[in-house]
C-alpha cells in the first residue's frame, strides 16, 4: 500500500529546494525558477522558508534561508514534503536540510564553501562530503564560486560583485536540469540591472555559464536533464501569484464590484506587511494606503474611513490583531463595515514571526470582550485569497459588520499557478448606502434590513442622515444613548442574529472530494493543498475518505451538521492545538479526532497520509470493490 | 438656505455634565463658532474619545462619532482622509489626549492632517472620579495619589511644538467672546490645530486655574498673544515680556522703569516655534500666554490623498489582474 502511495505522490513532479545564507539571493533564485517553470506550463506550489534575521551571520545554521518548489505535470497543491533535489550553498544549508531528504535524493553543493572555518561555523566536527554521512544520497560537488568568478571575469567586476552572481549561475544550471527556458530570467536580469550594465552582463554570463555547465559537464551519470511534462491546464491565461498578491488584487476587485473606494490602514508586521507593499502602487484601482503609527491607530483609521463612506481595511498578524481588539469591538457596536485581515504566524507573543501557524482561530471567533460576534472566513491557498477577499468584503457590506479574514504566513509568501478568473462574471457587491432618492424620514439610519440586519451606511456629507454614533449602547430604533435593560438584550440579540444571518447567504458546504461516508477530513486554511493531495492518494487506494474544507468558520455553513452526520469519523488536521476541533464540538456537538502540529512548519502529505491510514481501514476498500 | 444660528447646532439630547462644569460654556462656544463660520451640519464631524469632554459630539447637531479611549485623533484621521471635504473636529481631554492617546495626538500633529483638536485640560481625571492626570501639578492629592502626585506634569503646548505642530492656541472655557473666533481660526488653519482649553472641573479640581483665569487679576496673569504686536499685559498695559539673552527666558518688565521702553518688548511672531516654546512655558508667577501662540504653514497630509478616478477603476483592476508573468494557455 505504502509503495503505491509513494508512486502516486511523486509521479510527474519534482521537488527542488534551494538553501544558503540569507544574503545569498536564495529567494530571488527561487522566484525566478518559479516563473520559468510556470511559463513552461507546469503546475507548481512554492514555499519560502527564511529566518527572521535580515542578514544573519554567514554560514550559521539559524541563518539558513531556503526556497522550495514542487512543479510538474500533475495538479500540484503543495511544495512537497521531501525534496528530490537540494542545492546547498554552504555546510549549514546542507546539514539543516538533510532531515527533509529522501534517500537517493540529488544534492548539489558548492564545494568551495566546505572549508574548515565554515564547517566550524555550521557546528560540524567533520566534513560531511568526506565522512560518509551523505552515502545514501547522490552528491554532486561543484566549485560554484570558482566557476562563477571565472564566467564573469571578462566583465571586470570586483571580487565581491563577481561572487554575488553565484545564485544566478546555479539558476542557469537548474533551469538546464529541468529543460526550462532561460528567457524570463534573462529579461528579469535586464530589468533589474538595466542601469548597471556591467552587473547586468555579469549576471547574464553567469546564467548562461551555469546552463552550459549542465550541458557539458562530465557528470551525466548523475546530473541528467529531465523532461517535465506540461500540466493539464485550462484554456485560459495563467500567472504565478502569492497569497499577498492575490489578496491585494481581490481587495481592489471587491472595491470595484462594490463601487466603493478602499482605505487600507496598517502597521508593518511580519508576515502581513507584504499586503501593504502590494497595495501601494494600486492607488488608481481605487485603494488608498495609510501606514499608521501603531496597530490601534491602523484599525481606528480604518473605522474612521468606514464611518466617512470608504471601506476601511486593516491587516496584521496575531499580536497586532490583539491590539486592535477594542477597535474591532467599536466597529461591531457602531455597525460599521470593516475588514480585518490576519496573516497568522507562530505564537504566543512574538513567537516565530516568519513561521506559519493557524492558531488565531479562537482569537478570531471568540477573542473579544463582551458578546461581540464577528463573521470569520479563511483562505485555503495563495490564489484562493482573491475570492476570499471578495467574499469578506461582500459580507462586511451586506451586513454592516466587521469581518475577519484569516490567512497565514505560508499562504502570504507562497505562490502557485493561477488561472486568471473572468472578472466580468463576478456578481456586483451590494452595499447599504442610502439611495439618492431615499427620504430621510423612512425610519432613519437604524431601520434594519430584515434579512441581513444591516442598517443604512449613511455617511457625513449627506444632509438627510445627520447622526451621532458611538461605542455606548444605543437605542435599537432611535440610535440615542440607552442604558435600558430590555434594549441591551435586544441589541445583543440583534448582533448575534446579524452574524448568524450570514449563513443564509453562503453556499452550502460541499465535499471537496471523496466518499459520502467513512472518514471525513475537515480542515480549514492553508492545510488545503496537503489534505487535497493526501485524500486524492487515499481515494486512489480505495479508502473511504472525504475532504471537506471550510471557508466559512463563523457562522458555519448551515448544512455542515447534516453533511458530517453521514461519516463514521471526523478528523480535523490543523496547525494549532485543536481550535477548529473545539469550534466544531461547540457549534455542532460532534465528536472529532484531532491531528495537531504546532512546529511553525506546514503539515506534510506524509503526516496526513499516515493519519488517514490510521483512521480508515484498507479492508473496507476490498469489501467494497468486490461489491461494485 | 437661511443662515444657521447657534441654536441650530443644538441636539435634542439632554446635556449631562455636572451643573457648573466648564464644558457647558465650551459647548456653547463651539455652537456659536459653527454658526459664525457658516458651517453645515452635514459637512461637519465631531469625533471624540472617552471622558467627560468626549460626550460633546452627542450635543452638537452635526455628524458625530464617540469612539474609544484615546483614539479619537486616529479615527478622525480616517474620517478626514476618507473625505477631505469635511470639517473634522476632535474633542479630547488631558487624560484621553495626553495619556492613553498621547501617541495618536503626537502623530496627528506630526502629519499635519487638517483636523481641529480641542483639548479640554482640567488637570484631573473626571469621569473615573478624580485621579491625577498627566497634566496634574506635582503634589495633587487624589484617590490614586493620597500623598500627592510626584510625576512631572506635561505641558500640552510643549508637547505639541515638540511633535511639529503647526497651530497651537490656548483659551479659557468661559470666554464666550474670545473662544468662538479662536475656534474658527483653528478651523481655518490648513493642518492640525490644537487648542488647549483651560477647563474648570468643579467637582474634582475646582478652580485649579484660578491663578491664571480669575477675572479680577486676569489682566496681570495672562498675556494675550497677537501676531505682530508686542507682548504686553497688565491693567495699565505697562508690563511686557523681554528676552533675557543670558538665560534665554522671557522676563517680565515694566515699561517706563529703568529706561525700559516698548522697543525692548518682544513682538509676537506666531510663525516662530522657538518663541512659542518660551511662551507656552510661562505661568504663575509670570503671566500665562493665551491666544494663538503658534501658527505656521506646512503641507498637509490629506491634500492629495486620493488619486483614483472611479471611471477608470474597472479598467485598472482588469489591467492589474493580467499583469505579471503571464502564461497564455488560451
Amino acid at each position: 500500500m505504502g509503495t503505491v502511495d509513494q508512486e502516486l505522490s511523486t509521479k510527474n513532479s519534482h521537488v527542488v529546494r534551494f538553501a544558503g545564507d540569507s544574503g545569498d539571493g536564495i529567494q530571488l533564485q527561487g522566484q525566478q525558477f518559479t516563473i520559468a517553470s510556470a511559463l513552461a506550463g507546469h503546475d507548481l506550489a512554492t514555499m519560502p522558508d527564511f529566518p527572521a534575521e535580515i542578514r544573519a551571520p554567514q554560514g550559521t545554521r539559524y541563518g539558513v534561508s531556503a526556497f522550495q518548489i514542487q512543479f510538474g505535470g500533475d495538479r500540484i497543491t503543495t511544495p512537497g514534503d521531501e525534496p528530490d533535489v537540494l542545492i546547498a550553498f554552504n555546510p549549514a544549508a546542507l546539514v539543516v536540510n538533510l532531515a527533509h531528504l529522501q534517500p537517493g535524493a540529488l544534492i548539489i553543493v558548492d564545494s568551495s564553501a566546505f572549508t574548515p572555518q565554515r564547517l566550524k561555523r555550521a557546528d560540524l566536527a567533520s566534513n560531511p562530503l568526506e565522512d560518509g554521512s551523505l552515502n545514501q544520497y547522490q552528491v554532486v560537488e561543484i566549485d560554484i564560486l570558482h566557476l562563477t568568478t571565472e564566467a564573469v571575469k571578462p566583465l571586470g567586476l570586483g571580487k565581491k560583485d563577481s561572487q554575488r552572481c553565484k545564485n544566478i549561475w546555479v539558476l542557469g544550471l537548474v533551469l538546464w536540469m529541468f529543460d526550462q527556458p532561460r528567457d524570463s530570467a534573462q529579461s528579469w536580469i535586464g530589468e533589474k540591472f538595466g542601469k548597471l550594465e556591467q552587473v547586468r552582463d555579469a549576471n547574464l554570463a553567469a546564467l548562461n555559464a551555469g546552463h552550459a555547465y549542465g550541458e557539458t559537464a562530465e557528470l551525466s551519470h548523475i546530473l541528467t536533464q529531465e523532461k517535465v511534462p506540461e500540466a493539464p491546464l485550462l484554456s485560459v491565461e495563467y500567472r504565478t501569484i502569492t497569497g499577498a498578491e492575490a489578496l491585494a488584487l481581490g481587495l481592489v476587485a471587491a472595491g470595484e464590484l462594490a463601487d466603493t473606494e478602499l482605505m487600507f490602514c496598517s502597521y508593518p508586521i511580519t508576515p502581513a506587511s507584504s499586503l501593504l507593499h502590494n497595495l501601494t502602487g494600486m492607488e488608481d484601482a481605487g485603494v488608498a494606503t495609510f501606514q499608521a503609527e501603531d496597530e490601534i491607530a491602523a484599525v481606528c483609521t480604518a473605522i474612521g474611513a468606514s464611518f466617512a463612506g470608504k471601506l476601511g481595511i486593516t491587516s496584521s498578524s496575531g499580536p497586532g490583531i490583539a491590539l486592535k481588539t477594542e477597535g474591532i469591538g467599536l466597529a461591531v457596536a457602531t455597525e460599521l463595515p470593516l475588514l480585518v485581515v490576519n496573516s497568522q504566524r507562530a505564537g504566543p507573543s512574538t513567537g516565530m514571526p516568519t513561521k506559519t501557524e493557524q492558531s488565531d482561530l479562537y482569537q478570531a471567533v471568540y477573542g473579544r470582550n463582551a458578546d461581540t460576534p464577528i463573521p470569520v472566513i479563511a483562505s485555503r491557498s495563495p490564489a484562493d485569497c482573491f475570492d476570499t477577499a471578495i467574499e469578506a468584503v461582500r459580507i462586511a457590506l451586506r451586513h454592516m459588520t466587521p469581518v475577519i479574514l484569516l490567512t497565514d504566513g505560508y499562504i502570504a509568501n507562497s505562490s502557485e499557478l493561477w488561472p486568471i478568473p473572468d472578472f466580468e462574471a463576478y456578481e456586483p457587491i451590494d452595499n447599504t448606502k442610502p439611495h439618492a432618492d431615499e427620504a430621510p424620514d423612512a425610519g432613519g439610519i437604524f431601520s434594519r434590513d430584515q434579512k441581513t440586519h444591516a442598517r443604512h451606511w449613511a455617511t457625513p456629507g449627506d444632509a438627510r442622515f445627520v447622526h451621532r454614533i458611538g461605542g455606548i449602547e444605543r437605542d435599537i430604533a432611535s440610535g440615542n444613548i440607552s442604558y435600558e435593560a430590555d434594549n441591551h438584550q435586544a441589541m445583543t440579540d440583534m448582533r448575534a442574529d446579524k452574524v448568524a444571518s450570514v449563513a443564509d447567504f453562503i453556499a452550502p458546504q460541499a465535499i471537496d472530494q471523496g466518499t459520502a461516508d467513512g472518514l471525513a477530513v475537515v480542515a480549514w486554511g492553508s492545510t488545503y493543498g496537503t489534505v487535497y493531495q493526501s485524500v486524492k492518494e487515499a481515494l486512489a487506494n480505495g479508502r473511504k475518505v472525504a475532504h471537506i474544507h471550510l471557508r466559512h468558520l463563523n457562522p458555519l455553513p448551515k448544512n455542515l451538521a447534516a453533511l458530517l452526520a453521514s461519516y463514521d469519523k471526523i478528523l480535523v488536521p490543523e496547525l494549532n492545538n485543536g481550535q477548529l476541533a473545539t469550534l466544531l464540538r461547540d457549534k455542532l456537538g460532534v465528536s472529532v479526532q484531532q491531528l495537531n502540529k504546532v512546529s511553525g512548519q506546514p503539515l506534510t502529505v506524509t503526516e496526513m497520509r499516515e493519519a488517514i491510514k490510521q483512521n480508515t481501514s484498507p479492508e473496507l476498500q476490498e469489501v467494497n470493490s468486490g461489491g461494485t | 438656505m437661511a443662515e444657521l444660528s447657534f441654536k441650530d447646532f443644538e441636539t435634542d439630547q439632554e446635556v449631562r455634565w455636572c451643573p457648573g462644569c466648564g464644558d457647558y460654556s465650551i459647548l456653547k462656544a463651539v455652537q456659536r463658532a459653527l454658526a459664525q463660520a457658516g458651517a453645515t451640519p452635514e459637512g461637519t464631524v465631531f469625533v471624540s474619545g472617552i471622558g467627560c469632554a468626549s460626550r460633546l459630539p452627542y450635543y452638537v447637531e452635526t455628524f458625530g462619532f464617540h469612539t474609544i479611549h484615546g483614539r479619537a485623533p486616529a479615527i478622525a484621521t480616517g474620517v478626514k482622509l476618507a473625505n477631505p471635504e469635511l470639517d473634522v473636529w476632535v474633542v479630547t481631554g488631558d487624560g484621553d489626549g495626553l495619556s492613553i492617546g498621547g501617541n495618536h495626538l503626537m502623530h496627528a500633529l506630526r502629519r499635519n492632517i487638517d483636523l481641529n483638536i480641542l483639548l479640554f485640560n482640567n488637570e484631573i481625571y473626571g469621569l473615573t472620579k478624580g485621579q491625577y492626570s498627566p497634566t496634574s501639578r506635582v503634589g495633587t492629592v487624589s484617590p490614586s495619589s493620597p500623598q500627592g502626585s510626584v510625576d512631572l506634569p506635561l505641558l500640552p503646548g510643549q508637547f505639541a511644538i515638540g511633535a511639529g505642530a503647526t497651530f497651537f492656541a490656548r483659551a479659557v472655557d468661559i470666554d464666550q467672546k474670545g473662544l468662538p473666533p479662536l475656534l474658527n481660526a483653528a478651523n481655518e488653519h490648513e493642518g492640525t490645530s490644537l487648542v488647549e482649553i483651560l477647563q474648570n472641573c468643579i467637582v474634582y479640581n475646582k478652580d485649579v486655574f484660578d491663578d491664571v483665569v480669575a477675572k479680577k487679576n486676569a489682566a496681570d496673569t495672562q498675556v494675550h498673544c497677537v501676531h505682530g504686536q508686542p507682548l504686553i499685559y497688565g491693567k495699565d498695559e505697562n508690563m511686557g515680556l523681554r528676552l533675557n539673552s543670558k538665560t534665554l527666558e522671557l522676563d517680565c518688565v515694566e515699561i517706563g522703569i529703568e529706561g525700559i521702553t516698548l522697543e525692548d518688548i518682544v513682538v509676537h511672531d506666531e510663525t516662530n516655534p522657538i518663541l512659542a516654546q518660551m511662551l507656552v512655558m510661562l505661568g504663575p508667577p509670570k503671566p500665562a500666554a493665551m491666544g494663538i501662540i503658534l501658527r505656521r504653514e506646512r503641507p498637509t497630509f490629506d491634500s492629495s490623498y486620493w488619486q483614483a478616478k472611479p471611471s477608470e477603476r474597472r479598467r485598472k483592476v482588469m489591467q492589474l489582474l493580467h499583469t505579471g508573468n503571464i502564461l497564455d494557455h488560451r
